[in-house]
């Protein structure tokens, strides 16, 4: 399988991380990542709360390359790179005058044609019964709780993908990978996302209540496919940590940091050595 | 050379604004046929008429064309005024140039042109319109009550102590329908079971009500007057004939532990159970699904237990025939599910509250068991999960109501008024509860209603709350309600022990099918329609067939039971006649040129249509031929579209007529 590959300035900064793990994860299954030339910001929260224009001309200059690179689909990890790119798209669609007034503004014609997927779809693609068969050590040690976030289902009409308040659709990979699952309460609750610049208590706070929470249902890790979340869980864990007088301990493994250790890869070559929490 | 009086209407302002009347009478005077032509203020007042029957007299008219609005609104109004002038009423035709002329044009000379040519059309129809008699066909005196909630009770008992037959049929083992499982009831908190169990029990034993508990309607044939109904009661296993409903059987059944659908999950009953001890008639049905003895041939302690020998377990569904003049439709309604699975592509269900997995929330007709005397708990408050007496209660209301992404934007207008119920009857078992009330708005439009709110607010400290819950969450035990107090414009948590979700009203499964067995029509979300919201709200548009209750909108008690007494009026009306009436204009088929292939048949959306044979006086058989019900055809006309071999045509809107019209036209 070879499909394009939208990193998002996350997978290329803080969390270079996320991208060694699905890589490696990834060319284990045969999925070849090839990364869009010239990719821009997807404008993210900043352009949609500024100018209207702007946060679809910049997902669509985006959108615009990967055709040129004749690419039927596009793997964005980050969610909020996927739900731009998508929200662009299904405006574009609609529209014949704004799409032709966007292919001007960003000098290339977009069509909007190639399908953005998130990380659970690609592996969706693969399929369970792939996985299965490359299972090498089953994650038995695993008592997961999967954790969404905001912005994988959200907005619903937006990214169509799974039951928006209620999903499950990575748990059917962790069980599937020989790992328990927890049923809890904060699968799609905020984490705070990007509110650490101006006031990182709300980030600890959110934070901490989901740490709490996957606890308190018997989970000895998280499974996030949100970079954005993986930092205020991780990175953040030691203040949270210090602030709370807790002692929360929980990995967060990304999802293809899973499906790899599920896949026989080494930590290491998923970087989950560069983790901040670490196994207790 | 006919005589026809045309009659133009100003309609005050309204045609004569945008047409010249006076010149469209002079006009339409000189068209051939016409004897006369004069227009009037209003045509269809007192003097309008007296002038169309003196005209009649004078003139000896042979047809009359009223140039005025729509037959809709008038045509019977006319018909009426000729018949007094001695003039066959179906000789009156009506041109509407209101609808669609005056009201539609602005430029008067082109609105005076277009609404003489209309008036041409008339004059031409009505040059070949026939004498028509009114058809009459023969009443059953006996009406049949589908559904045996409150508004079927009612409607039944009104119907028989007028003096006519009633079958009523009733799907589940029991009569009562939602009514019988509610606590108390607003605005009055009445014991629900009080009022109703002795209206039940006055329907088991009525002399005129023939109850067919556990059965639904199979098939309906025949028309106003005269139905026959197929009903099929379903496999009860106890001969209730023979039951004296001593409760042996369920005593001494040993597999207890199967969810009552009564108690809606709340409770558990028997395999062999009575449905709740008031219930009518009060006797046992075994749960086929459940019972040892049916499923592997095992058990069977009910059947030797039986004294009276009732147990029958080859019991099998049986179908009866009842003729009867006139249907009520009851059925009622159920609630939008509060689980994940939903019966309609369109419906989202609530995730955001867990799609009801969290034991302690639940729906509040569960709200209701849990409150009602007679439940599973006997009326002390106790959550599902582990029995604890709940001392924060959140109730939601407008779950699925009022909200187009969860699939229904009505409002199921009782909601606020049984979750003001909710909130005073909680607060009067749990002294030292607290309940709130997420809303968005308060719909106490009745009598004594809004005070029924203000006394759960002011007396029982009920906390209302102006917002939507967004979240449920399960923690420590607790339920966290997470949602917005609009009002005050701050976000609001609620840790609660058992949450009440107020789901909306849908109409009862199964209503779409056997609304097309009656030919009645329901709307997009299955609530079956009334013929005219405001002026016939009762009717169907399938004569004899009458709705009342929740089966047509969202209602509580009080008003269920006023549209029942208002159909049981009604029944009584169309019963009140030796024969009845119906309008003459329907099809008809050459016998002598039909081929008898049946085209008509298939197409006919009434089945008004039959195979027949022609044979001479003496009985030989002559032809196959196809022949129209009278009793049953509505006068569409797809008949005589679909015949090949030109047989079929429409009283009152001949192929004659049509091809006048147009002639006169181009
Ligand atoms: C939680 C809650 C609390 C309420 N509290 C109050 C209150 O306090 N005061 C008040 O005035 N109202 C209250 N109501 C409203 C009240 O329940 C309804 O107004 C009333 O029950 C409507 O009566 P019905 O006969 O139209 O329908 P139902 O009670 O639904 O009865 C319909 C009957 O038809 C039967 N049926 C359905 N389909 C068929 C079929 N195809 N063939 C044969 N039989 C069929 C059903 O089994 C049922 O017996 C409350 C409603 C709810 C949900």
């Amino acid at each position: 399988m070879n499909i394009g590959y939208y990193p998002g300035c996350a997978l290329h900064g803080s969390s270079d991380d996320y991208e060694e793990s699905l890589r490696a994860c990834l060319r284990a299954l045969d999925v070849q990542l090839q990364e869009i030339d010239e990719w821009i910001c997807c404008g993210a929260t900043a352009a949609h709360a500024l100018n209207q224009k702007l946060s679809t001309a910049l997902p669509a200059r985006n959108l615009a390359l990967a055709e040129r690179g004749g690419f039927g689909e596009m793997l964005a990890p980050c969610p909020m790179c996927s739900m731009q790119l998508i929200k662009a798209q299904k405006a574009l669609a609609g529209n014949e005058g704004l799409r032709r007034e966007m292919s001007g503004i960003v000098e290339l014609e977009v069509r909007g044609t190639t399908r953005v997927l998130n990380l659970i779809q690609v592996f969706e693609q693969v399929g369970l019964d792939r996985l299965k068969a490359a299972l090498k050590s089953p994650l038995k040690s695993l008592s997961a709780a999967c954790y969404y976030g905001c912005l994988l289902t959200r907005p619903p009409d937006v990214v169509e993908f799974d039951d928006c308040e209620q999903p499950r659709s990575m748990e059917a990979f962790l069980t599937a990978l020989g790992a328990k699952t927890v049923d809890w309460s904060y699968r799609t609750e905020c984490c705070g996302g990007g509110m650490t610049l101006a006031s990182e208590e709300t980030v600890l706070d959110l934070s901490h209540k989901i740490l709490s929470n996957a606890a308190a249902h018997g989970a000895n890790c998280l499974v996030v496919a949100c970079p954005m979340c993986h930092v205020n869980l991780d990175m953040k864990q030691p203040d949270i940590e210090r602030r709370y007088g807790v002692r929360h301990g929980l990995v967060i493994y990304y999802l293809s940091d899973v499906v790899g250790m599920a896949l026989g890869l080494p930590e290491s070559a998923l970087g989950i050595n560069r983790h901040f929490v670490g196994k207790a | 050379m006919s005589r026809i009086g045309v009659f133009i209407c100003w309609c005050g302002e309204n045609i004569a604004r945008t047409v010249d009347v006076d010149a469209l009478a002079q006009e339409v005077s000189k068209f051939p046929g016409v004897r006369c032509a004069m227009n009037y203020k209003y045509v269809c007042s007192d003097p309008g008429q007296a002038l169309v029957r003196e005209k009649i007299a004078a003139e000896k008219l042979d047809a009359v064309v009223i140039a005025s609005c729509s037959p809709h609104m008038h045509l019977k109004t006319f018909r009426r005024a000729a018949q007094l002038a001695g003039l066959n009423p179906y000789k009156v035709e009506m041109a509407n140039i209101r609808e669609h002329c005056s009201w539609v044009h602005h430029d008067r000379a082109k609105a005076t042109a277009k609404a003489a040519s209309l008036i041409r059309l008339s004059v031409e129809k009505a040059r070949l319109d026939h004498e028509l008699q009114p058809i009459r066909v023969p009443v059953t005196r006996r009406a049949l009550v589908i559904g045996g909630g409150v508004a079927g009770i009612q409607a039944a008992l009104d119907i028989a102590d007028a003096g006519y037959e009633v079958v009523m049929v009733e799907r589940e083992p029991s009569i009562g329908g939602k009514m019988a499982g509610l606590s108390e009831t607003f605005p009055t908190l009445d014991c629900s079971q009080c009022i109703l169990t002795p209206r039940m029990v006055e329907v088991g034993q009525h002399p005129r009500i023939k109850l067919y508990s556990y059965s639904e309607v199979e098939r309906v044939e025949g028309y106003i007057g005269n139905f026959t109904i197929t009903i099929r009661q379903k496999a009860r296993y106890v001969d209730i004939s023979k039951c004296t409903g001593c409760g042996d059987c369920w005593s001494v059944c040993p597999l207890k532990r199967n969810k009552s659908e009564f108690d809606y999950g709340m409770g558990v009953r028997a395999s062999i159970y009575v449905p709740f001890p008031q219930a009518v008639p009060a006797r046992p049905v075994i749960d086929a699904k459940t019972c040892a003895k049916i499923i592997r041939n095992g058990c069977g302690l009910c059947e030797k237990k039986c004294k009276a020998g009732a147990i029958n377990f080859q019991d099998t569904d049986k179908l009866v025939e009842e003729k009867v003049g006139a249907v009520v439709v009851a059925t009622g309604y159920k609630l939008y599910d509060i689980g994940e699975k939903q019966d309609k592509a369109s419906l989202a269900g609530y995730g955001e509250y867990g799609y009801g997995q969290y034991k302690d929330v639940i729906d509040s007709l569960q709200f209701e068991r849990l409150l009602s005397a007679s439940g599973p708990t006997n009326g002390v408050l106790k959550r599902p999960s582990d029995g604890a007496e709940p001392k924060n209660v959140v109730f939601i209301s407008c779950v699925g109501s009022r909200d187009n992404a969860k699939g229904l934007p009505y409002c199921s207008k009782i909601c606020c008024m049984y979750t003001a119920k909710h909130a005073m009857l909680y607060k009067h078992k749990v002294h030292d509860g607290q309940a709130h009330v997420f809303y968005m708005d308060i719909r106490a439009g009745g009598k004594g209603y809004e005070e029924f709110v203000r006394r759960a607010i002011e007396q029982d400290g009920a906390k209302y709350y102006r917002g939507r819950v967004s979240k449920i969450t399960q923690e420590d035990g607790k339920l966290v309600v997470r949602g917005a107090d609009t009002l005050a414009g701050v976000p609001i948590t609620v840790e609660a022990d058992l949450v009440v979700l107020a789901a909306a009203m849908r109409p009862a499964d199964g209503v779409a099918e056997l609304a097309q067995k009656l030919n009645v029509g329901y709307d997009e979300f299955g609530f079956l329609l009334e013929s005219h919201p405001k002026l016939r709200p009762v009717e169907t548009n399938a004569a004899g067939v009458f709705v009342c209750g929740a089966c047509q909108a969202p209602k509580d008690i009080p008003e269920s039971v006023a549209q029942a007494s208002a159909a049981a009026s009604k029944v009584a009306v169309t019963f009140a006649a030796d024969e009845l009436m119906r309008e003459p204009e329907i099809a008809g088929i050459n016998e002598q040129t039909c081929v008898a292939c049946y085209a008509c048949l298939r197409a006919c959306p009434y089945h008004a249509i039959e195979q027949a044979e022609v044979r001479t006086p003496r009985g030989v058989f002559v032809k196959h031929t196809a022949r129209v019900n009278p009793g049953l055809c509505m006068g569409c006309g797809t008949c005589v579209a679909v015949c090949p071999s030109k047989s079929a045509d429409l009283e009152g809107f001949t192929e004659q007529q049509i091809y006048a019209m147009v002639e006169s036209l181009v």
